[in-house]
C-alpha cells in the first residue's frame, strides 16, 4: 500500500498539478485520490478539530449501515422471484438471482450519478465532493426491482442536475436527492413505479416460461385496495414482502440504524420523534375508523398502529432518509418537530389516499421544504427568551 | 408693443424644430422587436406570465393558439393605449387599460370558439385570464403610454414573440416528452414503447405543471450561461 500511495505521489501526482496537461481533471483525480488516501496536506493557522471524522468517512458509515438492506434486499428479490414462478430454490440460488437483478441497478446509480457529479466538478473547477456516495446506495434501495435500468439513469439525472446541482452541490440542496430521484420516477412513470405487477420479478430464467399477471402487490397496496393483506406483520417486519428493494425487512433497517445511532451520524431525535408520530397517527386512525368513509378505508384505519410501523418503506424512510443532515432540521427542538410531522404525515397520506400508498416519501419531501420553517421559528422563540431573560435581569439588577 | 415682439422671437426660438422623421426600421426600433426576444424577455429575464406558460403548455397546439391570442391582443392593445394616451387622464389609466384589454379579450375569446372550439375548451379560463397577464399590462403601462404608436406596435410585437417562443419551446419538450407527439402527430415510433416490446416510455411527469416550471428554469440557465449580459454580479 505504501509502494502505491509513493507511485502516485511521484507519478501520477504530477499530471494534474497545476499547470499540467492535465490540470483541467484535477477535481476528478484529487476525489479519488482523498477517497483512498488521507489527504496529505494540513491546515494553516489555528485548526479547529473537533472530530476526526470527515465527510468521506461519514458517508463510508452510512454505506455501511445500507450494507444489512441491501443484502436482505437481495435475497427478498430472489426468494418472491422463485416463489412467484412456482420453482423450489435454495438459499444460495434465490441470493444470486437477486444480486443478478440488483448489482446493475446499483452500478448504473452510481455511474450515471458520479459521472454528472464529476462533469460538473471539472466545468466548474471545484473540488469533488461525496455527497453522492450514500444518495447512489439509497436511489436502487428504493426502487421497483423490475425497473428500466434507463427509467433508474433518468431519475438518477434528474435528481442529481436539478436536486442537487442547481443548487451549488453537495450540502446545498434542499430536498433529499435520492427521495427526488424516487419522487420523479414515481411522477413519470407511474405504472413501473406503484400497483401490484412492479415488486416481483417474474421473468422467466432457464428456460422457464415467463409468468404473465402474477399479482405481486405490497402489504400496503393490498391494504390500501382492499382493506386486507395475506401478509402478517411479522413478515413485515422479517420483511419476506414485495416491495421496494430495501424498504422491506425493519430487522435489516434496525442493524443499520443501530450502527447510525451507535456513531451518532444520524439524529436519534428525528427516528425518534418519527417514530412517535406515526404511532400517534396510527392511534388517532384506530379510534376513529368506526367512522371511515368506506369499508376499505375502516379495514385500512383499523391496522394495529403497530403493524403500520413495520410496513412498506415507513422504517427505511425514517432511518435512512429523514436523518439527511442537509435537508432537515438543524435545530434540536426543531428535530423533534420535524420528526414527529413526517411519521405523523407518513401513516395520514397512506391511509388517505390510496394512489400514494408510500406516504413516507411525499411526508419527507415536503417537510424538507419546512424545515427552514421550523428552524426559523425555534430560533426567533430562543431569541425571544433570551430577551426576557435580559430583561428580566436587568429589572432586577 | 416692441417687448412683445421681442418675447413672440424668443418663444419662436424656443420652439424645436420638427424631429427628423425616423425610418420605420431604425436601429431604435429594431431593438424594440429584438430585445424581448433574448436580453429583455418577458418570460424569463422579467419573469412575468409564468402562470399561462405553465398551464397551457402540455401541447404544442395550444401554446401555438395562446401565442397567437396575445400577440394579437398585445399588439392591439399596445396600439389603441397608445393612440389614447394623450386623453386618458392620469388617475383612471389602469381602469382604461382594463377596459380596452378584456374587450380584446372578450373578441379573441369568441373568434376561438366559433373557429377552433376544441382548442378554446382546453384553453378553457386562460383565454380570459389573458386580461391579467403581467406581461399585457406591464407594457400598456411601460410602453404604449409613453410612445408613439408605431413604436407601441412593435413593442408590442417584440414582446409578443419573446412570449410566444419561451412557450412553443416549453410545450415541444413537453409534448415530445410526455406524450410522444408534435402538434398530435406522433414522434415515437409505436414499436419503441414498452407495451409494445420496445424499451421507451412516455414521461408522465411532463404532463404536469411543476415540469413546465422546471422546464423554463433549465431555458433560463441556458439563457443566462449563454448571454453574458444576464449574469449577475
Amino acid at each position: 500500500m505504501k509502494a502505491l500511495h509513493q507511485f502516485i505521489d511521484s507519478n501520477v501526482h504530477p499530471l494534474f498539478k497545476e499547470g499540467s496537461k492535465l490540470e483541467k481533471y484535477w477535481p476528478v483525480y484529487d476525489g479519488f485520490y482523498t477517497f483512498l488516501f488521507t489527504p496529505g496536506h494540513t491546515a494553516d493557522g489555528k485548526a479547529h478539530v473537533r472530530d476526526g471524522v470527515d465527510l468521506k468517512r461519514t458517508m463510508n458509515t452510512v454505506i455501511t449501515a445500507l450494507i444489512p438492506t441491501l443484502l436482505f434486499g437481495m435475497w427478498n428479490v430472489g426468494y418472491h422471484h422463485f416463489n412467484a414462478i412456482g420453482i423450489d430454490a435454495t438459499f444460495f440460488e434465490q441470493f444470486l438471482f437477486g444480486a443478478i437483478k440488483v448489482i446493475p441497478m446499483v452500478v448504473v446509480s452510481y455511474g450515471v450519478g458520479l459521472g454528472i457529479e464529476f462533469l460538473f466538478c471539472v466545468i466548474k473547477g471545484h473540488q469533488i465532493e461525496e455527497g453522492y456516495l450514500v444518495s447512489g446506495m439509497l436511489i436502487p434501495l428504493i426502487m421497483p426491482v423490475d425497473l428500466p435500468l434507463w427509467m433508474l439513469a433518468l431519475s438518477v439525472a434528474f435528481a442529481v442536475i436539478i436536486g442537487k446541482e442547481v443548487f451549488g452541490g453537495t450540502g446545498m440542496n434542499i430536498f433529499n436527492p435520492a427521495l427526488l430521484a424516487r419522487a420523479f420516477a414515481f411522477f413519470a412513470y407511474p405504472t413501473y413505479m406503484s400497483g401490484d405487477k412492479v415488486w416481483i420479478n417474474t421473468t422467466g430464467t432457464e428456460g422457464m416460461m415467463a409468468v404473465d399477471g402474477f399479482s405481486g402487490a405490497t402489504a400496503l397496496g393490498e391494504y390500501a385496495t382492499t382493506g386486507v393483506s395475506q401478509y402478517s406483520a411479522l413478515d413485515a417486519f422479517i420483511g419476506i414482502i414485495p416491495g421496494s428493494v430495501g424498504e422491506t425487512s425493519v430487522i435489516a433497517i434496525m442493524l443499520g440504524a443501530g450502527l447510525l445511532l451507535f456513531t451518532g451520524i444520524a439524529s436519534w431525535r428525528i427516528m425518534l420523534s418519527a417514530v412517535v408520530g406515526g404511532v400517534v397517527m396510527g392511534l388517532i386512525f384506530n379510534a376513529v375508523a368506526p367512522f371511515a368513509l368506506s369499508a376499505e378505508q375502516q379495514a385500512f384505519m383499523a391496522v394495529p398502529f403497530w403493524q403500520q410501523l413495520v410496513m412498506g418503506g415507513f422504517a427505511f424512510g425514517v432511518v435512512y432518509m429523514a436523518t439527511d443532515p442537509v435537508s432537515g432540521s438543524q435545530t434540536d427542538t426543531g428535530k423533534y418537530v420535524y420528526g414527529f410531522l413526517i411519521g405523523f404525515l407518513s401513516i395520514m397520506i397512506r391511509v388517505f389516499n390510496p394512489a400514494y400508498p408510500e406516504g413516507v416519501m411525499l411526508a419527507i419531501l415536503f417537510m424538507n421544504t419546512m424545515a427552514p420553517l421550523v428552524d426559523h421559528y425555534v430560533i426567533r422563540a430562543n431569541i425571544k427568551k433570551r430577551e426576557q431573560r435580559l430583561a428580566l435581569k436587568t429589572a432586577t439588577a | 408693443m416692441a417687448d412683445v415682439l421681442e418675447k413672440k422671437e424668443e418663444a419662436k426660438d424656443l420652439l424645436v424644430d420638427k424631429q427628423p422623421k425616423e425610418p420605420l426600421f431604425s436601429k431604435k426600433n429594431r431593438k424594440l422587436l429584438n430585445d424581448p426576444l433574448n436580453d429583455n424577455n418577458p418570460i424569463t429575464v422579467q419573469v412575468l406570465g409564468i402562470c399561462s406558460a405553465l398551464a397551457i403548455t402540455v401541447k404544442l397546439y395550444p401554446a401555438l393558439v395562446m401565442s397567437i391570442s396575445v400577440l394579437f391582443v398585445m399588439a392591439a392593445g399596445n396600439v389603441i393605449v397608445s393612440l389614447m394616451r394623450n386623453f386618458i387622464p392620469n388617475r383612471i389609466r389602469i381602469i382604461v387599460q382594463l377596459v380596452v384589454v378584456a374587450s380584446l379579450v372578450a373578441l379573441v375569446d369568441q373568434v376561438l370558439k366559433a373557429f377552433v372550439y376544441d382548442v378554446s375548451k382546453e384553453l378553457s379560463v386562460f383565454v380570459g385570464l389573458i386580461i391579467t397577464n403581467c406581461i399585457i399590462m406591464g407594457r400598456l403601462e411601460a410602453f404604449a403610454l409613453g410612445n408613439t404608436v408605431w413604436k407601441s406596435f412593435l413593442d408590442g410585437i417584440g414582446n409578443a414573440f419573446g412570449y410566444a417562443w419561451i412557450l412553443l419551446a416549453v410545450a415541444f419538450f413537453r409534448e415530445l416528452l410526455g406524450s410522444g407527439t408534435l402538434f398530435g402527430f406522433q414522434i415515437i415510433p409505436d414499436a419503441w414503447y414498452l407495451a409494445n416490446g420496445g424499451f421507451y416510455s412516455n414521461n408522465g411527469f411532463m404532463l404536469l405543471p411543476p415540469m413546465a416550471l422546471i422546464t423554463v428554469g433549465i431555458i433560463i440557465w441556458v439563457q443566462r450561461a449563454r448571454n453574458t449580459k444576464l449574469i449577475e454580479e
